[in-house]
């Protein structure tokens, strides 16, 4: 934010000023919104978080509870009729411009997606054409936004097959995605999304479809990527193993709310929010749950269930479930507060031990 | 590859000799003679057997079938009873108009049909939206000839931009004769591009909320881009069916478009061969009519081939 960075000033362009030093991504009560004909389903409803550059930001959550639509969001991929309804999305490229993605066009857009931000998508059975060749599809990100020869992107291309691991890339390059396992479409979706070695990249449940040995090959990809080229991630998983091994800082969401951010050890150490405590109680661990004969202690699962979007309770949305429930929480909806420098928490109550 | 080819080729074969077979016995099985028929309740009976020996109707029938199926081998389809010439001539005579007007249709319709189809499904709902699919719907439940008749009379009759009728003397030039199909060819066109607009529109709103279509925005590419090359060949399958029924539709509605019009093609030979019971000609022009059908299902069993890497049958 200093004068000499002129791109920084708000600008007709969509360029805003606001963005704190070293950050890449501020989201800021973003609302996403999916009209239907029974109401406005808020899929995302207040979430809120920062993306320090160079770091990885996990995101966990129960199933629905808003992590691929946060991430669309951020890409501007929502589908009409759904639409980005509210709060700021701003992203700093690599030339320090800052810019609010939830009010850029699609064709402000087109130099962002690919180069500065690229994304994995969580479905790597559908989410690629099937009527492309998996090399054309790879190549294709990387000829949109560089000048380059027929052959040297087919080098290219092979190169980053090699680089997930896909074996014999020189003729795996000519292949259809049907002749392709939903592993190896995985490894496909991840090569294409880092062809243009992305400043941020959005990886959701990336490893899913992959088995544990591919799966800490690919975490170790991106962490070397990360290594090397400064890049920001943004990774959704559902598996805190995953959040443990790559994760610097961790976002906890629930009913399209962000409830908690925290550095990761942080998260793990001193859990604030009762629903990350209840997730992390939910999870297993090898050292907790097998107790000294051997024998496995029951999980304590989460009682309740998430509500549906289109009802949830005013107030807290977690209160039908938490067990430190109050009545001032069902009054009105909490905000984030910091209990600790980068540590921030959506509840009440301050003196739970 | 070679043996999908050969394979739909070797069905192609079957087709057509049961289609053979079929019209041989309905001719045969027709009530009343057809000899007779053709000749009208004035023909003396020694007119009436003439006939008959020269159809080679007074032979038996395995061996007027096994006749019928040799001259077919050689591309002979009998002779016409009135005009005077092998039915393979008169059907070439008429063939050249009738062989554009289907082009041009088609070509008209898919150059109406796509473009419309495509921008309707992405902007679903727009007011375009509705008006097209509106218009859509009118325009595929009028008759072709009726607009045909409209058409004349606005294009032809009042403005006097286009001839109302015929296809030009024999030394006519070949921009007289295209003159000649302009408002033939839009009549049929308009007509059938309502059925494929809607087709692809349907296909194209099927696809453009796909996965894939999501990825490719996400590389960062134009809209034009997204739509046509990842969307749109991906919804060209199942208008590629369509095109190829609405092209094997015009053939026969060419055969109404051209009578309005006056056009000397083979739906006007038809009509006259029917109102004449030149069976020779009417049988002839079943057969070739069939054999256009079966082709054009070849060509556009090709084409998926082309398009889509997942057929392989
Ligand atoms: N296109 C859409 N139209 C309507 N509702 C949607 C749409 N996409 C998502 N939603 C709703 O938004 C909510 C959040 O979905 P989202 O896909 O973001 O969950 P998620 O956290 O990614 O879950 P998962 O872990 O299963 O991937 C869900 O209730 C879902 O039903
Ligand atoms: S605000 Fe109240 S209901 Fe919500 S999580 Fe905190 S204690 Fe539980
Ligand atoms: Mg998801």
């Amino acid at each position: 934010m200093s004068a000499a960075a002129p791109a920084t000033m708000p600008t007709s362009g969509g360029e805003i000023d606001g963005l704190a030093e070293g950050v890449v991504l501020a989201v800021t009560d973003l609302e996403t919104h999916f009209p239907s004909r029974r109401g406005v389903a808020k899929a995302v409803d207040g979430v809120t978080f920062t993306l320090p550059r160079g770091r990885t930001v996990a995101v966990v959550g129960e199933s629905g509870s808003g992590k691929s639509v946060t991430s669309l969001s951020i890409m501007g991929l929502i589908a009409p009729p759904g639409h980005v309804a509210g709060g700021r999305i701003l992203h700093r490229d690599r030339k320090g411009v800052v810019r609010d993605l939830a009010k850029l066009s699609n064709a402000g857009f087109r130099h962002i997606r690919g180069p500065e931000i690229a994304m994995i998508f969580q479905e790597p059975m559908t989410s690629l054409n099937p009527l492309m060749r998996v090399g054309d599809q790879i190549g294709e990100m990387i000829a949109l936004h560089e000048r380059i020869s027929r052959r040297a992107l087919r080098a290219r291309v092979i190169e980053l097959l090699q680089l997930v691991e896909i074996p014999e890339p020189e003729t795996r390059i000519d292949a259809y995605p049907h002749q392709m396992s939903g592993g190896m479409r995985q490894r496909v979706m991840i090569a294409m999304a880092l062809a243009c070695r992305p400043n941020l990249l959005i990886a959701d449940e990336p490893t899913t479809a992959l088995d544990v040995t591919i799966q800490a090959q690919i975490l170790a990809l991106l962490r070397r990527l990360q290594a090397d080229l400064g890049m920001s991630v943004l990774f959704i998983t559902h598996n805190l193993g995953v959040v443990a091994e790559i994760a610097h800082e961790v976002v906890v969401m629930y009913a399209g709310r962000v409830v908690e951010q925290a550095p990761v050890g942080d998260l793990f150490a001193r859990p604030s929010h009762p629903y990350t405590r209840a997730l992390l109680a939910s999870t297993p661990n090898i050292a907790r749950d097998i107790d000294a004969e051997g024998r496995r202690r029951p999980l304590a699962a989460i009682p309740g269930a998430v509500p549906p979007i289109t009802a949830l309770p005013p107030g807290c949305a977690f209160a039908p479930r938490c067990a430190h429930v109050l009545d001032a929480c069902r009054e009105g909806r909490p905000g984030l507060v910091a209990i600790a420098p980068d540590h921030v928490t959506r509840c009440i109550r301050r003196d739970l031990p | 590859m070679t043996r999908v080819v050969v394979r739909r080729l070797l069905e192609m074969a079957l087709v057509m000799a049961i289609v053979v077979t079929i019209v041989f016995v309905i001719v045969r099985i027709a009530p009343g003679d057809p000899a007779a028929m053709m000749l009208g309740p004035d023909a003396t009976a020694k007119d009436v057997a003439d006939l008959r020996a020269r159809l080679g109707l007074d032979q038996s029938l395995p061996a007027q079938y096994g006749r019928y199926v040799w001259g077919l081998l050689h591309g002979d389809l009998g002779q016409s009873i009135f005009l005077a010439r092998p039915v393979t001539q008169a059907l070439w005579e008429r063939a050249e108009p009738t062989f554009f007007l289907t082009l041009f249709s088609i070509l008209i319709a898919c150059g109406i049909a796509l473009p419309v189809g495509i921008l309707s499904a992405y902007r679903h709902g727009s007011v375009f939206d509705q008006i097209t699919s509106t218009v859509a719907m009118f325009a595929a439940s009028i008759p072709s000839f009726w607009l045909g008749l409209v058409l004349m009379q606005l294009f032809a009759v009042k403005l006097g931009w286009f001839q109302p009728s015929g296809y030009g003397g024999p030394g006519a030039s070949l921009g007289e004769r295209l003159n000649h199909l302009v408002l033939p060819a839009c009549a049929l066109g308009i007509v059938s591009s309502a059925l494929i607009a809607r087709f692809t529109r349907a296909s194209m709103l099927d696809v453009l909320g796909d996965d894939y279509v999501r990825t490719a925005r996400a590389k960062g590419m134009s809209e034009i881009r997204v739509v046509l090359l990842h969307a749109f060949k991906n919804a060209l399958i199942p208008i590629l069916t369509v095109i190829g029924l609405t092209a094997a539709l015009l053939i026969s509605g060419a055969i109404v478009t051209e009578t309005v019009f006056g056009l000397p093609g083979v739906g006007s030979l038809v009509v006259s061969a029917v109102l004449r019971r030149d069976y020779p000609v009417i049988q002839g022009t079943l057969l070739v009519v069939a054999g256009l059908y079966v082709l054009i299902n070849f060509i556009i069993d090709m084409l998926y081939l082309v398009v889509d890497p997942r057929v392989r049958y």
